[in-house]
């Protein structure tokens, strides 16, 4: 199962931070701190795996990270889960975003993080793996988007004295 | 103004804060306009406001005051906004929350939604943060989306039942027969689920398609179809066929022909390749399997990728138990890994290098660990000294070698090993009785470069008090002797008792020592003596202590000195003060005098410390005359010389108290002033003295003096009803004192 898949960059600033356990928000704030000590000291050619951090679960869960550039893509993971198997999930994940973005970058993350939810939540549900596949996972993001984007016409044209939203 | 550009426009001002105090201020004033609109009945912009709330959230601030308004969003008919509502519930809420009670009805509600769109949205909340009861009462819901039509809904209604089912436990049986009818669909997606052994054939089915379909082009990661769905369900394999022999019959086909055709060189080929090996290894397969599954790992080992090399030492660690020998043939790989500068692959490295040590191969590769731990990351220090330990206690092919590899380990790492490893050595070298010399020499030569690692300094310590007396003599066998005088031992361990490096233990260790050299040495025992004297009065209550005790064997005691600070016998592992380490403090306790307490003043009932229960008590003798006295009940005659009489009176007072009154009379010549009464008593008892008729004995029995004593055990343990007096008085201008014990009271009345 997958414990949390976080995202932050260079400077430890958390840009998605998803939970699929409970944890307070005081917790996920030092786990996000902790994880990024602990994989930001890394150098640039040893292994992508690492032992998680004494919150997130100790020796038990592993960290399965993967440095982007400026991002580091990080899913806590128990060790019911293939490491390489996750390692290229993160690759799907990105190229994900790469098409749903066009040439992704930070800034896309930043500003629409709600996009990006929507876009992981279709890949992992409950820790789980859902989809792998990513014309699949992009067909359906497409479709919930034109579905969000009409039904806010027809709202628009009921309500004509609200402000414009698009 | 659009409020999705609202959103932007606040994280366009939040990131250019420049200070934290200012991004705080930022985020404050945009929640408290949040918080005002929430408050407000209908305003079209709640989704918005809800948006913002989240990346507030992201960033660490509290946001909890939007629980409320997730609920109200979920509820809401437009999709968008129910959308960020939902978002908003899994990351705001959580079952311990009661809010999130409030919206299992609007899951219900949108489980039965006809947009499939809605319905997924429900079912991801779900299975993200359902508490039992929600799923509970959700699960007939889940089923029937599981039989439904939609395949979008049924992959994700699959992944919420198995949520539910690790939630609640009972509920897996009622989704057993519609995972079955999932397993005859196509769609890859829909396998990634558990279920039981009848869908074993099915399973055997399913892989061998995907195998012999070769290139698909829907499902395709870097050329291997499907890897993740051929992952999971070799991992189903593995968990069928673990106890199972028929199912591994039935698997050993299927499991060779992946391992020959899965193209290793890209990773999801490895990952494949990977779960293949753990399965092979796990379930009862045939030793031809066994062996190319080791080879395959063996590849890895090889592979250039420290991933790939990460992940097969982690299965080798898995099956180095039960095939040590096809994994031993890796072991130069391995311990190159050592060297590895990554601390993960350093990690796993030792583990199983500690796990391949064996009689055959010890010497080499306690070389290569004693290596390893001189530069080793701190984090792995401990263990891999812990491991040495144990293995060199295991294997060790002579006693010299064993002495020689631990004192490596303390001089590298001596901060680091556990507490026991101090006894664990010196009872070891207590047992290689010839290699004293050679040890005390190696241990003295230590001492002298460094005091900075504890346990070492303590076991030197320790040893050169017991064998100082071969050290000085200057020649040995194994070792090129030191020569060294008296003084300049001495000179060492005092570096030792007064440098502030050394823990409080290792100075009980080095004054020890000083005083054990008092009997081997000769000429320098007045500096002993000197510097046992000045520790009389230190700080540490401990070393005090022993000083003060240290000071009575010199004085008082010192025709038992030799005999208590002679040899150690060897120790025993097993026996109880083994963990202790300390030598002569065994010996010691029997001749230390019992501490006493004042009885002047009417004291607290606080036990006497020090004495022992059984021990004193045995030699203790009994000068006993029993006497009538008019009052009907016995006195007794404990004490009488130099004219001093002590009886002693005692009346029963309670089940587990009692009261003894000591009359003292004098029938010397001379008047007796001065006099004071002590008592002492085991520490089960507790003491209780009044105060007495006086201090002034005068001469020929004129008059008595008279004190009484409360003596009280709580726990009748064994009613042992022991005293100690000292009594002290002055006669004729100089000072006398004596003591006596009382070990049986006179009486039927007492017992």
């Amino acid at each position: 199962m997958i414990k949390a898949i976080l995202i932050f960059n260079n400077h430890g600033k958390p840009r998605l931070s998803k939970f699929y356990e409970h944890y307070s928000e005081d917790t996920e704030q030092q786990i996000i701190r902790e994880t990024f000590h602990l994989v930001s000291k890394r150098d640039e050619n040893v292994c992508n795996f690492l032992e998680g951090g004494m919150l997130i679960g100790g020796s038990d869960n592993k960290l399965i990270y993967r440095h982007y550039a400026t991002l580091y893509f990080v899913f806590c993971v128990d060790s019911s889960e293939s490491e390489l198997g996750i390692l290229d999930l993160i690759q799907v994940f990105v190229e994900t975003l790469d098409k749903c973005f066009e040439n992704v970058c930070e800034l896309d993350l930043i500003f629409h993080v709600d996009k990006v939810h929507n876009i992981l939540a279709e890949m992992v549900m409950g820790g789980m793996v859902l989809e792998t596949n990513m014309n699949e996972i992009i067909t359906q993001v497409d479709a919930q988007n034109k579905m969000e984007k009409s039904e806010v016409r027809i709202f628009d044209h009921e309500n004509s004295q609200s402000p414009s939203y698009i | 103004m659009s409020p999705s550009v609202r959103l932007q426009e606040m994280i366009r001002v939040i990131r250019s804060a420049r200070t934290q105090g200012e991004e705080r201020g930022v985020i404050q004033r945009e929640c408290a306009a949040i918080r005002a609109q929430f408050r407000q009945a209908d305003n079209g912009g709640r989704s918005h406001n809800l948006a913002k709330l989240l990346y507030v959230h992201m960033l660490g601030y509290p946001a909890h005051f939007g629980q409320m308004e997730c609920v109200r969003l979920i509820a809401s008919p437009r999709y968008s906004e129910k959308r960020v509502g939902y978002l908003g519930a899994m990351m705001l809420l959580d079952e311990k929350q009661d809010a999130s009670l409030l919206i299992t009805n609007s899951i219900k509600n949108d489980l039965s939604h006809s947009s499939q769109y809605v319905q997924s949205l429900a079912l991801c909340t779900l299975a993200c943060m359902g508490s039992a009861e929600m799923c509970r009462d959700l699960a007939p819901e889940i089923d029937r989306l599981l039989r439904a039509s939609n395949s979008y809904i049924k992959k994700k209604a699959a992944l919420c039942a198995v949520h539910i089912v690790r939630k609640v436990p009972e509920l897996g049986e009622l989704f057993t027969p519609a995972a079955r009818s999932l397993l005859s669909e196509k769609n890859h997606g829909q396998c990634v689920t558990r279920d039981t052994h009848t869908y074993m054939p099915d399973l055997v089915q399913i892989m061998k398609g995907l195998v012999t379909t070769g290139y698909s082009p829907e499902h395709n990661v870097a050329g291997i179809s499907d890897p993740f769905l051929q992952v999971r369900i070799l991992r189903l394999l593995r968990i069928l066929g673990r106890n199972n022999d028929a199912a591994s019959d039935a698997m050993n086909d299927l499991l060779a022909q992946v391992a020959t055709n899965t193209d290793s060189s890209k990773t999801a080929g490895s990952a494949v390749l990977y779960e293949t090996v753990l399965t092979v290894m796990d379930i009862k397969s045939e030793s031809g399997l066994r062996v190319l599954a080791v080879n395959i790992l063996g590849r890895f080992l090889l592979n250039n990728d420290r991933n790939i090399r990460y992940i097969s030492m982690t299965s080798l660690q898995k099956i180095v138990v039960t095939d040590h020998n096809a994994v031993q043939r890796h072991r130069g790989t391995i311990v190159d890994c050592l060297k590895d500068p990554d601390a993960s692959v350093k990690r796993r490295a030792l583990e199983l290098s500690l796990a391949l040590v064996s009689a055959v191969n010890i010497r080499s590769m306690m070389k290569e660990l004693l290596l390893f731990l001189s530069s080793c990351p701190p984090e792995l220090k401990a263990q891999a000294a812990c491991g040495i330990f144990n293995a060199a206690e295991r294997y060790a092919p002579s006693q010299r070698w064993h002495i020689d590899t631990i004192l490596h380990v303390l001089t590298t790492a001596g901060g680091d090993v556990r507490d026991e490893t101090v006894p664990n050595l010196i009872q070891l070298i207590t047992t290689a009785s010839d290699l004293h010399c050679y040890t005390v020499h190696k241990l003295y030569r230590a001492l002298i470069t460094d005091i900075s690692q504890q346990s070492l300094v303590q076991v030197a310590c320790w040893c050169i008090g017991e064998y100082g007396d071969l050290l000085l003599r200057g020649e040995c066998d194994e070792i090129e002797p030191v020569q060294v005088s008296e003084d300049d031992v001495l000179d060492a361990l005092e570096t030792v008792l007064q440098s502030h490096m050394s823990s409080p233990a290792t100075r009980g260790f080095a004054l020890t020592a000083t005083m054990k050299l008092s009997t081997r040495i000769t000429d320098n025992v007045d500096r002993i003596r000197s510097i046992v004297s000045i520790y009389g009065s230190c700080i540490d209550v401990e070393l005090q202590q022993r000083a003060v005790e240290y000071n009575a064997l010199f004085k008082k005691y010192d025709h038992m000195r030799a005999a208590v600070l002679e040899r150690m016998p060897v120790i025993d592992k097993s026996s109880p003060d083994h963990s202790n380490g300390e030598s002569g403090g065994g010996a010691l306790k029997e001749v230390e005098p019992p501490k006493l307490k004042q009885g002047e003043a009417v004291t607290a009932q606080e036990p006497a410390n020090q004495v022992h229960d059984g021990d004193n008590s045995q030699d203790g003798h009994n000068t006993l005359m029993y006497s009538c006295d008019n009052l009907g009940s016995p006195t007794l005659t404990v004490y009488e010389k130099n004219g001093v009489t002590l009886k002693l009176h005692c009346h029963k007072q309670s089940e587990t108290g009692l009261t003894v009154t000591l009359t003292a009379s004098n029938s010397s010549d001379w008047d007796m002033s001065s006099f004071t009464l002590q008592a002492a008593v085991p520490k089960s008892v507790q003491l209780h003295m009044k105060a007495p008729s006086g201090d002034f004995l005068p001469a020929r029995g004129t008059a008595t003096l008279t004190q009484t004593v409360l003596l009280n055990n709580p726990n009748k343990v064994g009613l042992q009803w022991a005293l100690w007096i000292r009594m002290s008085y002055t006669s004729q201008g100089s000072a006398f004192q004596d003591t006596m014990q009382i070990d049986s009271f006179p009486g039927p009345a007492c017992h």
